[in-house]
């Protein structure tokens, strides 16, 4: 389905929020799509199955194969478990897709506006990661 | 609104390629340069190939409009005159394009 020119001009790369909150989650995601636009794919999840606060394996999974682009994706994370478990599911991931997705090192709202602006202008995945990081670095 | 051409270093050599177009523009967006109007001017100039530098007072530095993050901090106020100055091949349409969408007040996007 996504192989239809390989790296096609109009590809970019995807972004996913994971947050231990639902509504922190969401909150970010309609910032993106609200300040940057629609036509970055960006996907999200937070919380646990059970509707409490976590943060869930299958479900980000889940979120990075809804905003999968040929040209990688993007995760931003919040607190602690949320790295270590997108993390993990990106290890699960099929193997051709684990070295197409990158966890940031940012705050997870500013990170994600950011990492999203420059994917709008098509850039590749490690530039969209050292723009989301650039707030980290200094 | 002003738009005029310089030549790098005040040297006229008459060659397209190397020639330095500024333009620049009053505020006049009510919260100044805050992260929305950021936001759309970094993802306008990323649209051309010209290399495309902004500053907010005379005495700033130059910033890279293409970096979403310096243009954020860049934190002009409103009714600050924003410079922009661009180099490449498309550089006069870059500079045109940001000048009317600083003057339109950051419109949401058209096509």
């Amino acid at each position: 389905m996504n192989d239809l020119v390989g790296e096609a001009m109009n590809d970019m790369v995807g972004i996913v929020i994971v947050s231990h909150s639902k509504d922190i989650a969401k909150g970010t995601a309609d910032m993106v799509r609200q300040m940057v636009g629609s036509e970055v794919r960006v996907a999200f999840c937070g919380g646990n199955p059970d509707g409490g606060l976590g943060t869930n394996v299958p479900l980000i999974i889940e979120a990075i194969n809804k905003a999968w682009s040929p040209k990688g994706v993007a995760i931003l994370v919040d607190l602690g478990g949320a790295e270590t478990n997108s993390e993990m599911a990106v290890e699960m991931l099929q193997p051709e897709r684990r070295d197409l997705v990158v966890v940031c090192n940012a705050p997870i709202v500013e990170g994600a506006v950011m990492a999203a602006t420059e994917a709008a202008g098509g850039s590749s995945l490690e530039q969209v990661r050292a723009v989301a990081e650039e707030l980290s670095a200094a | 609104m002003t738009l005029e051409t310089r030549e790098p270093n005040g040297q006229r050599n008459g060659q397209g390629n190397g020639q330095v177009i500024t333009g620049s523009v009053r505020l006049v967006h009510a919260a100044g340069m805050h992260a929305r109007p950021a936001v759309k001017l970094t993802k306008l100039a990323k649209k051309f190939q010209a290399q495309i530098s902004i500053r907010a007072s005379a005495a700033a530095e130059w910033i890279n409009a293409k970096s979403v993050a310096k243009v954020m901090a860049l934190r002009a106020a409103r009714d600050s005159v924003i410079e922009i100055k661009a180099s490449g091949e498309d550089a006069e349409g870059a500079v045109a394009a940001l000048v009317d969408l600083v003057a339109a007040d950051f419109p949401d996007s058209g096509p």
